[in-house]
């Protein structure tokens, strides 16, 4: 089974992002960059399939800047087989990205979809569901666990109340959560083995999509900030202001 | 204008977070309609028809709606969508499964995890772990969105809408439900609990939370939520997590015991009225956005903290 694995170059986890004063967007000049956390963790899905002898071949898609190769070289280095950078220097919007992602199902036919639940970047949490509703696959969203079972794929998802697990027919997506593994570092011998790993280099135009964004960004502001608090130097002092300034108990 | 809201329910209870997405909806303006879809959820068909402000509830009743799962979800909103301007959902985890689902078999882009109406077609929403607020115009016919519930306020209970009775279908056929686990608490609900108690990875074991952070949280009638860290180590199960990927959560009093402050957690808790940090390390990021910071271990603080109350 050919497994694809879309992953997204997001502003990495660590950096705390600030508006730009003119209010147009945050600002991402000099900041470091990763792949989406919740992509590594579907790269590690799609590896470990690999390992298991139920995925044959994996590919990484990546829509994004052509630094996005970064991410893509990344998961090469983490045992995928090849990749495809869709160039475009705008910003791509989830619906756009999930009609992207269609076009290359249908030319690559993969059996399953492994994608992050949620970029950290928009924080949409939306591209995943949106491809499996183009495709009219079904999907397991937030899977905490992924297990083939005959022809079905078990799929146990972190919910509100606990766990749940579906039994989808495949092909199917799969979006992760974070329980579902801990990505793997990749060695030195892989990274130099991932620079020879096919790439192949699309131009989003060429997709015959339209890529106009449907929502516009008339403005990015700073969320109202928190006053500074006290310190207090014990429980009791603690408990005191709880009850008699904050009246919160 | 017309606006269909998706009830939240566990084919029991409704769920509070409808009567919030019902208070969106009114910020929009028009006539509201709520979708009842479950098995054996008259309750909750009866509880929807109270809601404040609301024209008339649809309840489709049928064993495919059972666990709300996205396929058959999916087909009968958007059979339904015709009528509507407008398709709401809260951000429950039914919600951001079967909505973004719906707005592609409709050809529109969703706005997630809205936390503002600006007007009828303009919308405010964090991103960057809501680290940015995006003020988003959206030129989409019909509009499916996602409502944080916490940022707003709920409607009252005091209506009388007719109910009307819909057919299910189309069923895909394509997913099943197997199992699930859910988490046993008689504890309040974390989305909507007025006092919450969170635990992080300091705590070190499933056992210090129910010796250090449970019998509090009982005292004070509170919820008790999680960091990612605890969650990961197993202490507690993963739907206790608060933050920018686990639960919002927005309430009275929010107490963070033994967690650092990761943008990632700020993002989940900082909207609650009150903040009290617990942290050995006096440059914990936490105490930043802490209305009352206690330095100290939280193993002699807690036992004190309980006796105090
Ligand atoms: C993609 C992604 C998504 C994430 N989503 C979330 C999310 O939704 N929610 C979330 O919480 N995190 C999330 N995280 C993780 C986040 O970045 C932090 O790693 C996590 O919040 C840290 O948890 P913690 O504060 O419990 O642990 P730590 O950062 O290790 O902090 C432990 C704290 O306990 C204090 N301490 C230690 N011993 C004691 C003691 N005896 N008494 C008192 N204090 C003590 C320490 O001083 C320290 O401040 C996410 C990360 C990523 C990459
Ligand atoms: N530009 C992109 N290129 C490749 N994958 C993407 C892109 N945007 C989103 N994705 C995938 O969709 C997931 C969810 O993103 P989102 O819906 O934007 O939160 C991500 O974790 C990625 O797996």
């Amino acid at each position: 089974m050919k497994v694809l694995v879309p992953v997204k170059r997001v502003v990495d986890y660590n950096v705390k992002v600030r508006v730009k004063p003119d209010q147009t967007d945050v600002d991402l000049a000099n900041v470091k960059m990763s792949m989406n956390p919740f992509d590594e963790i579907a790269v590690e899905e799609a590896v470990r399939l690999k390992e298991a002898g139920i995925a044959d071949e994996i590919v990484v898609v990546s829509i994004g800047p052509e630094k996005a190769q970064d991410q893509i070289r990344q998961a090469l280095a983490m045992g995928a087989d090849r990749g495809i950078l869709v160039t475009t220097d705008q910003e791509v919007e989830s619906l756009a990205v999930a009609k992207i992602l269609k076009k290359i199902c249908e030319e690559e036919q993969p059996g399953l979809v492994i994608m992050g639940k949620q970029a950290i970047d928009d924080d949409r949490n939306q591209t995943g569901q949106m491809l499996a509703a183009l495709l009219d696959w079904p999907q397991g969203t937030f899977a905490s666990e992924v297990k083939k079972e005959g022809d079905k794929l078990l799929v146990t998802r972190e919910i509100d109340g606990g766990l749940q697990t579906v039994a989808l027919n495949l092909p199917a997506v799969v979006t992760t959560d974070l329980r579902l593994n801990e990505p793997r570092y990749a060695s030195l011998p892989n990274i130099m083995k991932a620079k020879k790993k096919p790439l192949d280099k699309k131009a989003a135009a060429d997709f015959g999509i339209d890529l106009t964004p449907r929502l516009k960004k008339l403005k990015v502001t700073e969320p109202p900030k928190r006053k500074a608090g006290i310190k207090v130097e014990s429980v009791e002092e603690l408990v005191d202001k709880l009850k008699n300034e904050a009246g919160v108990l | 204008m017309a606006i269909l809201v998706i009830a939240d329910h566990n084919n029991e209870e409704l769920n509070d977070a409808t009567l919030k997405v019902v208070g969106a909806a009114q910020k929009i303006g028009g006539d509201i309609d709520v979708l009842v879809a479950g098995e054996n959820a008259g309750a909750v068909a009866e509880a929807a028809s109270k809601i404040s402000g609301v024209r008339k509830v649809l309840h489709a009743d049928d064993p495919h709606y059972a666990k709300r799962l996205a396929e058959p979800m999916t087909e009968l909103i958007v059979r339904l969508a015709d009528d509507y301007d407008y398709i709401l959902s809260s951000t429950s985890t039914d919600g951001r499964n079967f909505m973004p689902r719906v707005a592609a078999k409709l050809d529109v882009m969703q706005i997630s995890a809205i936390t503002g109406v600006e007007s009828p077609d303009t919308f405010v929403r964090p991103i960057y772990a809501g680290n940015a607020l995006a003020t988003v115009q959206s030129s989409d016919p019909k509009k499916v969105i996602t409502v944080q519930p916490t940022a707003f306020e709920a409607v009252g209970m005091d209506g009388s809408a007719p109910i009307e009775k819909i057919e299910g279908g189309p069923f895909p056929e394509v997913s099943e439900f197997v199992s699930e686990e859910l988490t046993k608490s008689d504890r309040p609900d974390l989305a909507s609990a007025k006092i919450v108690i969170s635990g992080g990875r300091a705590l070190g074991s499933a056992e210090a939370f129910e010796k250090y952070i449970f019998p509090l949280a009982d005292k004070l009638n509170a919820a008790v939520g999680a960091s990612r860290a605890a969650v990961d180590a197993g202490y507690v199960p993963n739907d206790y997590q608060v933050g920018q990927t686990g639960k919002v959560v927005a309430p009275e009093l929010y107490i963070a015991v033994g967690i650092s402050g990761a943008i990632q957690h700020l993002a989940g808790m900082t909207d609650s009225k009150v903040i009290v940090a617990i942290n050995k390390d006096e440059e914990a990021p936490i105490f930043q956005v802490a209305d009352y910071g206690l330095v100290a271990d939280l193993f002699e603080a807690l036992p004190k903290l309980q006796e105090a109350l």
